[in-house]
């Protein structure tokens, strides 16, 4: 059984073209700009099976012309390899194009089993050193370059992709880093850079918790612009 | 037969008969390219849209209206010439001396025309007082024949926006035939079917036929007065691009001039228009930013059309629309699309003058249509908000290659096939009526069969069922039964003699029925079902209100537990129309299209068991209520998709917005996006689509400024509008449709 937050039947922005998307249920890690705090919680949700969860796939596959598909992602979509393998093992089978939205902070035999059924995997860097790795995300940062080394080897088409927060991430020598990063690993075909949002804060009020984040400002559209020339 | 006028074209069968499709089909040009050849508005051009921008700040300025001639009835050839700039205009020709402004319609009730000149602070003259006080006018031929029943459907509003009392419309003729074949050919043909009838038997139908033709020959005659009143005779087909396009605007003009029908639709021209324009590039005479030029002045002159109207209409029909709808693109029946650049000119047009409601610009949307063109729509849909699409490849089968569009989704075969409109039922309401067993507690009234109130704590889905088919049952054999009374009288004192006269002799006839509602009644039913509803009862004992605990699915989120409710809905009532016959054996059509009169229905519908409170709007045609969809936009296009057009073929309205940013990070990429969403919903064989790309804030915005948004387009149901000629409470209803928007 998946653990399910929610579907957004029409995604433009997680993977190219018209997608499905499902939110899975619950994440390991605690980042600090995360804007879905109701995804944490590994108990809430509720279950559907692959089986019941392709059947509405299935429902919109019209609309996914030559580009679009499904996206697998959350919470933390890894931490259910086993039964999210079931679910696009069985989109492959209907030739629907897969796609998961990762951390990437999670590797074992079950999440190398989803990937061989994944066409594209959306790869969020949060930093790229393992310094802000730590203070920011609670990780270290060498599972998710092991992970995009994993990648490298299957070459899964893989974005990498980065949310700009002044005062954390948003310097040059960041976007150098990411740059590196991106042409040391072949599978990577395109960079994404988002700009930090405040909207989810109302989340967090209503889950009665700090967003740690609240005072930091949001990216300027100047910024942005200015980052993405660097790419 | 050959006229000079039509050397360079392919010949075929349409020489010998009219018949435009054939000229058509043997002439036009696909094109399958992209829009990089347009031009862009010329200085001509710019300094008219500029001029008539201006009259658009007055008409404004004034409430709306910017004069009336109360002097004169609104006729073919009543008004002097009027022109905007006459100089500079390419197309000419104004429904009355001025641009503007506008005549009076009396046909349709006199007591209307009165009406409406006063909310505008007008007094319709004693001369035209005088002129229709022995004459009777449509309106009062409806109200003599009228049954009790009737009139207390109509007061109580469980049938309601019924064309009692103003120009039915959505009749589209041929305009075209005016510019291949000029007048005098035309009258010629109706002259020999007129004597083929004398042939025959006299009765009732062939007596009414031959005065019908009678009066279509003589407006055919009016109809070349006023082009001379002009300068021109159309008497002999257009030799150019410049006056195929003046010859049909013409036979256009004439009709709005003639009658103020509810939807004055133009059908199919811009196909049509291109092989002009083909043969005049072919032979250097027109170059690409002519023939722009010539539909910019076109499209100019639509957008200045007006009808004059009562307020209680504009309740109903918000925005003070034409319906000047025009049907773009779709396929042949040969495989190749009627896509050509004149299609791409016309929704240029949106770019040279700018976004704007009218001309109804409906794109016949097919899954194989060139790529570039669905590019193009996209784009253009992204950018101005105003154009709507709807399903060729389920309308094509029905209709062939030739049909248009009247209205907002009345598909017809032109100059084959019209309709007697029909305004819509309030299912809604009528489920509240069969539960208090024949009344209504928002007019206190008593209608219907009339039996005890529903008994019980809760409501028990079987025992509701059985009750409201009743009422269905009753209910749509009154519908039929009525508008069988109206369309006899509109015959009668108001027929269409210049549209017609752009008809085939004989033509089939639709009977259009509607209902509004749909999903508050799917819902309802889902919550009876689903969950437990409660009645609320009065002192008296009616119910009123209700309490409902529990959840239920509902309309928006491609469950198909609530989802085939709406649909057997539909199936339910076109099967009770069909049993009652109806005026002339016109065939029962349906449609889930409610204009923006959702509001007024509303209004007048008192709590429901979905949990809408009493009074609050509904959705807008076949909608899923606000904000009840769950799982995001491509759920609720699922839960639409699955009214069958087969039980709707009067159209299945649905408005749909959506922010630029849930649409795609880039323009590329929301283009391709919507073209992706667009063939999905219609490979569902879903039927409309109106399609809105804005924010919310952009509307709250206008809603509080609207000098600075004097000409912001808003798709609403079925057409589009200018969002500062919505009544205040019509904008609220808008500002909080549910807009599409990702996580």
């Amino acid at each position: 059984m998946l653990r399910i937050h929610s579907i957004q039947s029409l995604g433009t922005v997680d993977g190219p073209g018209v997608r499905f998307v499902i939110f899975l249920q619950g994440c390991h890690l605690r980042c600090k700009c995360c804007h879905n705090p109701d995804t944490w919680d590994m108990n809430a949700g509720k279950e559907m099976s692959p089986s019941e969860l392709f059947e509405k796939v299935k429902r919109y596959k019209e609309y996914f012309g030559t580009d679009g598909g499904i996206t697998l992602s959350g919470g933390e979509p890894l931490l259910q390899s086993k039964d999210a393998y079931e679910l696009l093992a069985l989109c492959k089978e209907e030739v629907i194009n897969t796609c998961v939205d990762t951390s990437g902070a999670v590797m074992n035999e079950d999440v190398k089993k989803l990937l061989s059924v994944t066409d594209r995997v959306l790869l969020y860097i949060k930093y790229t050193n393992d310094e802000d790795y730590r203070r920011n995300v609670g990780c270290p940062m060498h599972p998710v370059i092991e992970f995009l080394g994993y990648l490298d080897k299957l070459s899964v088409a893989t974005t990498l992709r980065q949310v700009i927060i002044p005062t954390l991430n948003d310097t040059e020598e960041n976007i150098l880093k990411l740059k590196q990063i991106r042409d040391e690993y072949s599978c990577v075909d395109s960079v994404e850079l988002l700009a930090f949002h405040k909207i989810c804060e109302t989340k967090y009020q209503n889950m009665g918790i700090d967003f740690p984040l609240a005072d930091t400002p949001e990216p300027t559209k100047d910024l942005m612009n200015k980052l993405n020339m660097m790419l | 037969m050959i006229h000079e006028n039509w050397n360079g074209f392919n010949g075929g069968l349409w020489q010998d008969e009219i018949n435009v499709r054939d000229f058509i089909q043997t002439n036009y040009k696909e094109y399958c390219g992209d829009d990089s050849f347009l031009s862009g508005a010329t200085e001509r051009t710019d300094s008219l849209m500029a001029k008539v921008q201006e009259l658009f700040r007055q008409e404004r300025a004034k409430g709306g209206v910017l004069d009336i001639d109360t002097e004169t009835v609104s006729s073919l050839t009543s008004y002097a010439p009027g022109y905007i700039d006459k100089e500079n205009e390419i197309i000419v020709g104004m429904q009355t001396d001025s641009p503007l402004k506008r005549g009076v319609n009396p046909f349709g009730g006199i007591r209307m025309a009165r009406q409406a000149c006063a909310a505008y602070g007008y007094k319709l003259s004693d001369k035209v007082e005088q002129e229709f006080m022995f004459r009777t006018t449509h309106n009062d031929g409806v109200f003599r024949a009228y049954t009790d029943e009737m009139r207390a459907a109509r007061r109580s509003h469980v049938i309601t926006g019924l064309p009692d009392a103003y120009g039915r419309g959505r009749i589209i003729g041929d305009y075209r035939r005016v510019a291949l074949y000029g007048v005098n050919r035309l009258i010629e043909a109706k002259k020999v079917d007129k004597a083929a009838i004398g042939q025959g038997d006299f009765n009732t139908e062939t007596t009414r036929q031959t005065e019908e033709l009678f009066q279509q020959i003589t407006f055919l005659g009016f109809m070349k007065e006023m082009a001379a009143m002009y300068g021109y005779d159309i008497s002999e087909p257009a030799k150019d691009a410049r006056e195929a396009i003046q010859w049909t605007y013409f036979a256009y003009l004439a009709s709005i001039k003639e009658q103020n029908g509810a939807a004055m639709s133009l059908g199919r021209v811009s196909t049509f228009f291109d092989i002009y324009i083909e043969r005049d590039i072919a032979n250097g005479t027109l170059t690409e930013k002519e023939a722009q030029e010539l539909m910019d002045d076109f499209v100019i002159k639509l957008r200045i059309a007006r009808h004059l109207r009562t307020q209680e209409y504009n309740e109903l029909f918000g925005g003070d629309p034409m319906w000047i709808t025009e049907a773009v693109g779709g396929m042949g029946e040969d495989g190749r699309s009627l896509v050509t650049k004149n299609s791409f000119r016309l929704l240029n047009t949106l770019y040279t003058l700018g976004s704007s409601p009218e001309p109804n610009i409906t794109i016949l949307w097919s899954t194989s249509l060139p790529e570039g063109f669905k590019r193009f729509c996209a784009k253009v849909s992204v950018d101005t908000d105003s154009i709507q699409y709807e399903n060729d490849d389920v309308m094509r089968p029905i209709y062939g290659d030739d049909y248009a569009i009247a209205c907002c989704v009345s598909a017809m075969k032109i100059g084959k096939q019209m309709q007697f409109f029909g305004a819509r039922c309030n299912l809604a309401k009528l489920l509240l009526i069969a539960l208090n067993g024949g009344y209504d507690t928002s007019s206190e009234m008593h209608i219907g069969p009339q039996m005890s109130v529903i008994e019980g704590t809760s409501l028990d889905f079987d025992s509701v069922m059985k009750r409201f088919d009743k009422y269905i049952e009753w209910l749509m054999h009154l519908y039929v039964n009525t508008m069988n009374v109206i369309h006899y009288m509109h015959d009668k004192y108001a027929y269409e003699k210049t549209q017609m006269a752009l008809h085939d002799t004989d033509v089939e006839r639709f009977m259009a029925f509607g209902i509004a509602g749909l999903s508050v009644v799917a819902d309802s039913l889902s919550a009876i079902k689903y969950a437990k509803v409660r009645p609320i009862r009065n002192t008296n004992g009616y119910i009123e209100g209700f309490e409902t605990i529990g959840e239920f699915p509902k309309f928006g989120n491609d469950d198909d537990r609530v989802d085939l409710i709406a649909k057997d809905m539909t199936h339910k009532v076109i099967t009770e129309l069909r049993k009652t016959p109806t005026y002339k054996n016109a065939i029962h059509t349906l449609s889930v299209l409610t204009i923006t009169s959702n509001v007024m229905y509303g209004k007048n519908t008192a709590a429901t068991p979905d949990g809408r409170g009493d009074g609050e709007p509904f959705a807008p045609g076949a909608n899923p209520m606000h904000n009840r969809e769950e799982n995001g936009a491509l759920a609720s296009l699922n839960s639409v998709a699955k009214i069958s057009y087969d039980d709707c073929r009067d159209g299945v309205s649905n408005t749909f917005s959506i922010t630029p940013d849930t649409l795609g990070h880039t323009d590329e990429e929301r283009y391709s996006n919507l073209v992706s969403i667009l063939d999905g919903y219609f490979s569902k064989k879903a039927h409309h689509i109106n399609v809105n790309v804005m924010n919310r804030e952009t509307l709250l915005k206008a809603y509080e400024n609207p000098e600075e948004y004097p000409n912001l387009t808003i798709r609403v149901s079925g057409y589009a509008v200018n969002f500062n000629k919505l009544s205040r409470e019509q904008q609220r209803e808008v500002i909080s449709r549910t807009f599409h928007e990702a996580m």
